[in-house]
């Protein structure tokens, strides 16, 4: 893990942290990233800083390259520039499982479980570098197996229950309803024991009052765990509500980054994204 | 008293059904009412279900397929005869000998294994279907000109065309002679050991898949980026799996070769591989105990249905669709279902 450890730079622009942040090392720094998909450039001169406990937004229209952003940051895709520093480390040559014992776990848009096996098994394999026995101890069911499996299984028990799902590790991941899927999917990811949590669309297909819930529990988990969380969000009062930072893309291009403040009143955001009469409607709705 | 997961259950299930199927045979042996020609199925039959569990491994597990698995089969029968033959002055003990003589098989199996996996796996795609079909084809052509000798030297190998290029000694003796294959064998198997090759396979198989390693295999089958994402290697996972699966089959070769008097390389052809895929995909992809149950039904059939005559491939046919139908329909998992409820002692409502 050392040796890529690159020293801090200013780089022009890369950004404001949360106060509480302020001082540390951000966990995640992008660095003029890109990636072009042949003659397509999904993502260009991509910039940004992350606090260590921060929560932050990335919006935009449809096709402007956010999911595109989640993949260069665990690897399924290769950049075609740019560098991205996980706690200051440079992630060059670094494949998705590196990266995710680095730190770094993800939701996916279309979700992405284990559909044939059970919710449990879904956390467990989550924590797969959590359990430390040998593939023979597995075999031979050593005391080490033992020992390690009751802690897994608690382990995930303790895990799902943040989204009250506990009662739920029996069933199939695959026949749980779809909100269910999203907040498996979180736990899933949390079970790797990140530093940065990256949700893409987490609220997608929920219902408000689901959302409502969501927006409690992604606060609480930055809380309990300690750790940043990046999500892509198309529910404004969501991503209004617990972002500290909020950054828009467009056309791959980042065109604001600020407080949900700033964004909401920002008339470029607003041009490309939110619409007009955005601020006034999230106000009215708000109260 | 501690309430046991359905996968336990199952794992119990297997155990019992293989050890019930034993004490059946051995019985209906004792009563002495079962024909010759069974008898002499009892070990191939043995054989065949470890080839079918370990080949479960590969494709229902791991979700690769793996058109190859009857050159495993080759390679650990081969090496196990001529292993039976070198111990043979320094492990008289038939057992012992019989158990050298597998682990050798599977050690070279899985050193195939191995060989074919490290560059292969490493894509994505189904390259492994088209690289295990070579697989066995290579191990066909290779097998049909080996031959390997023994004298007060020691042993030798050569792949030329005749057992004389071996250039023996008057004491040696040809253990394997290119395409006529390996005669004179002695039977070191027998039921009892067949039974056990496969008790220890489906402690190593089911265990392996009720633990870590085993879930980032399934994790890998069912989706390789998530798997990816919570920092599972796929690479590695599909290696175990790939390689076990290999090793099993190895030592089935050794069972299957030691119970014959003579065995030639073309026992191990496309057929035989197909053959093997058959029981696992009609026993259910994933299921351990359909395959025990497809194997052995299948195996046994063809004597069973020697009655029939001209109809024997008919019924075959028939039989083999009956099959899929009872292990994939709706209907009897359902009717399963409920019959689990009791057992369980809860009750869904
Ligand atoms: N593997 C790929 N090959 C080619 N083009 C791609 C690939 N992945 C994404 N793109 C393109 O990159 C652009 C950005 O896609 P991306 O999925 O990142 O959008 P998004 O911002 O997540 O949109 P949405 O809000 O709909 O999820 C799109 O034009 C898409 O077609
Ligand atoms: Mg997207």
């Amino acid at each position: 893990m050392n040796g890529g450890q690159t020293q801090l730079t200013p780089v022009p622009n890369v950004n404001f942290l949360p106060e509480r942040d302020v001082g540390f090392m951000p966990i995640l720094e992008c660095r003029s990233l890109g990636i072009d998909f042949g003659g397509l450039t999904a993502v260009n001169d991509f910039n940004l800083a992350i606090g260590r406990m921060e929560i932050a937004g990335l919006i935009g229209p449809n096709g402007a390259g956010k999911t595109t952003v989640f993949n260069l940051l665990t690897k399924v895709y290769k950049p075609t520039r740019g560098a991205i520093l996980l706690n200051g480390v440079d992630t060059l040559d670094k494949t998705s499982v590196q990266v995710s014992k680095m730190g770094i776990a993800r939701t996916f848009q279309n979700i992405r479980l284990f559909v044939n096996l059970s919710v449990e098994d879904n956390v467990k394999i989550g924590l797969h570098n959590q359990i430390k026995y040998s593939e023979i101890s597995g075999i031979l069911r050593l005391p080490s197996y033992w020992r390690q499996e009751k802690k897994a299984r608690d382990h995930a028990r303790e895990l799902l229950s943040i989204f009250d799902m506990q009662n739920l590790a029996e069933m199939k991941a695959g026949s749980l309803p779809y909100g269910a899927q999203r907040r498996l999917e979180i736990v899933r990811a949390l079970a790797a024991n990140p530093s940065l949590l990256l949700l893409d669309e987490p609220a997608a297909g929920m219902n408000p009052s689901e959302t409502a819930e969501l927006m409690d529990n992604i606060v609480k988990i930055r809380d309990t765990f300690q750790i940043a969380i990046f999500l892509i969000e198309h529910d404004m009062q969501l991503v209004m509500g617990i972002c500290e930072g909020v950054c828009v893309v467009n056309f791959g291009n980042i065109i604001a980054k600020g407080t949900p403040n700033e964004i909401r009143n920002n008339p470029e955001v607003i041009e490309a994204y939110l619409g007009k009469g955005f601020a006034r409607d999230f106000e009215s709705r708000k109260h | 008293m501690k309430k046991l997961s359905r996968a336990a259950k199952t794992d119990i299930f297997t155990y019992l059904l293989a050890t019930a199927g034993f004490l059946a045979a051995q019985c209906i042996q004792g009563a002495g009412l079962m024909s010759s020609s069974l008898k002499g199925q009892l070990v191939p039959i043995c054989a065949y279900v470890v080839m079918a569990i370990s080949l479960n491994l590969t494709v229902g597990i791991l979700g690769e397929l793996s058109l190859g698995h009857a050159g495993f089969m080759s390679i650990g029968s081969f090496s196990g005869v001529v292993a039976a033959v070198a111990l043979e002055p320094v492990i008289p003990a038939p057992e012992i000998r019989l158990a050298s003589a597998m682990v050798i098989g599977a050690v070279c199996a899985g050193g195939a294994g191995i060989l074919i996996g490290v560059p292969v796996l490493r894509l994505r795609g189904d390259y492994l279907a088209i690289v295990t079909l070579a697989f066995g084809e290579i191990v066909l052509n290779l097998t049909n000109c080996l031959y390997v000798g023994t004298d007060s030297q020691g042993l030798h190998i050569s792949m030329l065309t005749s057992a004389e290029a071996l250039g023996l000694a008057s004491d040696g003796r040809v253990i394997i002679n290119g395409p006529v294959g390996a005669s004179g064998i002695t039977r070191l198997s027998s039921f009892t050991a067949g039974f056990i090759l496969i008790l220890i396979t489906l402690f190593i198989v089911q265990n392996l898949v009720n633990s870590r390693t085993g879930r980032a295999i399934l994790a890998v089958r069912d989706n390789r980026i998530s798997a990816e994402s919570v920092g599972i290697s796929v690479t590695k996972h599909k290696m175990i799996a790939f390689v076990l699966s290999a090793v099993l089959a190895g030592a089935a070769g050794v069972l299957f070769a030691l119970n014959m008097n003579t065995i030639v390389p073309t026992k191990f052809n496309f057929n035989t591989s197909i053959l093997i895929l058959v029981f696992v995909v009609l026993g259910g992809l994933g299921k351990i105990w359909g395959s025990i149950i497809a194997a052995a039904v299948l195996t046994v059939l063809p004597e069973a249905l020697r009655g029939f005559s001209n109809y024997r491939m008919l019924a075959y046919a028939i039989v083999l669709i009956l099959i899929m139908l009872l292990t994939n329909s709706p209907f009897i998992k359902s009717v399963l279902g409920r019959m689990r409820v009791p057992f369980n002692g809860r009750r869904n409502t």
